[in-house]
């Protein structure tokens, strides 16, 4: 059960997200958009989103500092496990409010305006339930440990998370892990496994590049769609 | 000097009867589907009026368009890259569904479905949005012909300008007001803010013709687009999540027909053709500090076709012989340059728009032949231009960021042409005083009133194709992909066998219209088959 659970479904859970991804972008660009919902209703929306947003982006960089950074680099760099502890729980749980508040009215806005509601489909109701129940019990187990020193997933889910990617899954060391910590985990992996599935495979259309091309795109039309076809490769032509 | 080739719009206010044949039309062709059903890529407005989306013109409200910084450089009036980043989980600029209107159907079943009885059922409307019943309120038109004007007329922003200029009042009692018609579509600006707004690089700008386009499949629907373009000529699609706008109908464009709004314009208003420009020039031209300066610069950005150097800059910059003759023929530069009797609508968004429009002589005219003098007399009309201030001013503050000069120059030549006209229909000669005050000489008039008032199809449309190779591509589908006998129960059913088309059964035409030598041959063939080589082949 321990192998199936934290030594062959995240590996599922990768190779989902990247066939998923590529699968997506190879036959559904179309469908890649955050289908927004801001033209049925604007108000909570202006509120509710950028909090949802920002307080997912600070959760996501809490948990690759928390899975990603060695317990021993810290103490290197001279913060004590009381202090990281310290740090992660007021930092992560303000975060955190930040997220399920923003969750919260988002679900309520989604559910309570009908023009909304009616543009949800069963597959981005999944992925709310998905979304909702890894943030929720991401919270509860965050807080249920929390008293005294807390509960230390530096010694036992990070180093496990980072031999998943030196393809030797240390599952032994998800052995002790308190049972809340152990359902995030799995909720967790499934929402990552639903991205390139649902809506939320916007994630991956941050537009950077806005901030380093020209204001005004010039594109030539499409050589393939008109008769002329482009010039291949080869000798140059003579007599030009 | 990098010369680009636009294919641009001109529209003659003075013909527009306000019968929104076009929005129909362009609706029918473009967004008669589902997500679309609030947009109208061509709509006509009342004005004065509130437009659609409504209000659309308060920018301070909206932040579309460009404007000047500190230092006199052009950005984005909702903010620049970082801000636009920063602001991406939720635009709050952004119009909703309720700004333009809320679409709605009616409920024919009541109508089929009611029982015997005393009472006429009725078709409830019932919201396309929320799918509940609803009140109709408003709608893209819901101003049209000044309806409510006595009520909502001083929502029009430009109303609320011109009064802060001119010490009298707009009125909007019946017999004092004023109307025109103002259809509006993309303007496919030079400097277009829609595509500069856009954080996915999915709008872009062609470069053969200059059409705006939305590229479906990289938009990730971040709605900054819709803020960005001060004509609110941008749409979201509320199903698909994806931006969406006037495409110039470049389908029809491409192979050298008019767009649909063009081609079912009643009124015959529209023109369309090429004009050259000096792409070098736009972001200048677009940062003159004097907001009133704007229409002469962008005059100044266009160039003439006429002059050989302006042609050999074309040739060497890739752009094909028949636009360049086209741009020669074109009604579009004859009106905007050389009459220069259209203007630009709202220059002072500093976004180069594209569409122009010959303002409107009728409310001047209406005025003067109710007063009971002669509406066609210029000196009463030139004398009426001026002293009819309110509807110049206010035509100032729509086409020319309130000069009022251009537009007065503009309207005196239309009323010169009236007069010029009205002498040679009543066999008079013409006075040719009346040319000479407004600068042009008896031919140019005869020759604008050619374009203006007879306005032949292929005077108003002078449309070059896409391209030669595009043309024969087409002239090679007249050729059917299937035998004429295939269909569903004919002798000729049963489509491509199993091991592909020419498998099986042998199907007519038996002669062989292509073959694999023949179709590598002329792929690979460096110049086009003579059409004497091509009927070998048959």
């Amino acid at each position: 059960m321990r192998t199936l659970l934290w030594g062959v479904i995240p590996y599922v859970v990768l190779v989902l997200l990247a066939a998923g991804l590529a699968w997506r972008y190879r036959y559904d660009k179309f469908g890649w958009t955050t289908r927004s919902s801001q033209v049925y209703e604007s108000k909570l929306l202006n509120i509710a989103s950028p909090m949802f947003h920002y307080g997912i982006l600070f959760v996501l960089v809490g948990h690759l500092v928390g899975l990603f950074v060695p317990e021993s680099w810290t103490e290197k760099a001279g913060v004590s496990e009381h202090t990281y502890h310290l740090f992660s729980l007021y930092g992560g749980t303000a975060a955190g409010v930040l997220l399920v508040l923003g969750i919260a009215l988002l679900l309520y806005r989604r559910r309570t305006n009908a023009p909304v509601f009616r543009a949800t489909t069963a597959n981005d109701k999944l992925m709310y339930l998905v979304l909702f129940a890894a943030i929720v019990l991401g919270m509860v187990a965050k807080l249920t440990h929390a008293s005294g020193e807390g509960y230390n997933y530096r010694e036992s889910m990070a180093p496990w998370a980072r031999s998943l990617f030196t393809l030797q899954p240390d599952t032994d060391r998800m052995a002790g892990v308190p049972v809340m910590y152990q359902i995030h985990a799995v909720v967790g992996m499934a929402l990552f496994a639903l991205i390139p599935f649902t809506r939320l495979v916007h994630m991956f259309s941050a537009p950077v590049q806005y901030l380093f091309r020209p204001y005004v795109v010039y594109r030539s039309r499409d050589p393939r769609r008109v008769g002329a076809r482009p010039e291949r490769r080869g000798w140059e032509k003579t007599g030009s | 000097m990098r010369v680009m080739a636009q294919i641009a719009m001109v529209m003659n206010l003075d013909k527009c009867i306000g019968c929104h044949t076009c929005s129909v039309t362009c609706k029918q062709a473009w967004t008669n589907r589902d997500g679309m059903e609030y947009v109208w890529f061509n709509n006509v407005e009342t004005r004065p009026g509130q437009g659609y989306p409504r209000r659309y013109e308060d920018q301070e409200k909206w932040r579309g368009g460009w404007e000047l910084n500190k230092k006199g450089a052009l950005k984005l009036k909702n903010g620049g890259r970082i801000k636009a980043l920063l602001e991406i989980f939720s635009n709050p600029k952004l119009p909703e569904i309720k700004d333009y209107y809320e679409p709605w159907t009616y409920e024919y079943k009541n109508l089929t479905d009611a029982p015997l009885g005393d009472d006429y059922p009725v078709a409830e409307p019932r919201s396309l949005i929320s799918g509940k019943p609803m009140k109709i309120e408003w709608s893209s038109n819901w101003d049209d012909n000044l309806g409510g004007a006595t009520e909502h007329g001083d929502l029009d922003p430009m109303v609320a300008k011109t009064r802060e200029k001119a010490a009298e009042k707009v009125k909007f009692a019946f017999e004092q007001t004023f109307m025109f018609y103002l259809p509006r579509i993309c303007e496919h600006c030079l400097n277009p803010a829609c595509v500069a707004s856009c954080p996915s690089g999915a709008m872009y700008k062609r470069e053969e013709d200059g059409i705006v386009l939305v590229d479906q499949d990289s938009c990730r629907g971040w709605r900054k687009c819709v803020t960005g373009c001060p004509y609110k000529k941008v749409y979201f699609n509320h199903r698909t999540g994806k931006a969406e706008k006037c495409t110039m109908c470049y389908p029809r464009l491409e192979v050298g027909l008019p767009t649909v709004c063009s081609e079912t314009c009643v009124g015959r208003l529209r023109y369309l053709g090429v004009i050259l420009y000096d792409a070098d020039k736009v972001t200048e031209a677009a940062s003159v500090k004097d907001d009133k300066a704007l229409y002469e610069a962008q005059l100044g950005v266009f160039l003439d076709p006429e002059d050989p150097e302006v042609r050999r800059e074309a040739e060497r910059a890739g752009i094909e012989y028949d636009w360049i003759e086209a741009a020669r023929r074109s009604p579009v530069h004859a009106l905007i340059s050389t009459y220069k009797v259209a203007l630009p609508l709202h220059p002072e968004y500093r976004t180069m728009p594209m569409v122009w429009y010959i303002p409107p002589l009728s409310p001047v005219v209406d005025a003067l032949s109710e007063t009971g003098h002669d509406g066609e007399d210029l000196d009463n009309l030139f004398g009426a231009i001026d002293t009819l201030r309110i509807p110049l001013e206010y035509l100032a503050e729509i086409f020319t960021a309130g000069d009022v000069g251009p537009v007065r120059a503009s309207l005196e030549k239309l009323a010169a042409m009236r007069a010029h006209m009205r002498a040679i229909n009543l066999g008079d000669r013409p006075d040719s005083s009346v040319a000479d005050a407004v600068g042009m000489s008896g031919r140019e008039i005869e020759e604008m009133h050619r374009l203006l008032a007879v306005a032949k199809y292929e005077d108003r449309y002078v449309i070059p194709t896409a391209a030669v190779g595009d043309a024969q591509r087409l002239e090679e589908s007249a050729l059917p992909d299937s035998c004429s006998l295939d269909f569903e129960g004919g002798p000729g059913a049963g489509g491509d066998g199993p091991f592909g088309q020419d498998s099986g059964r042998k199907q007519l035409p038996l002669v062989t219209v292509e073959n694999f030598h023949t179709l590598r041959d002329r792929q690979t063939a460096d110049e086009q088959p003579s059409a004497a080589e091509k009927d070998n082949t048959l």
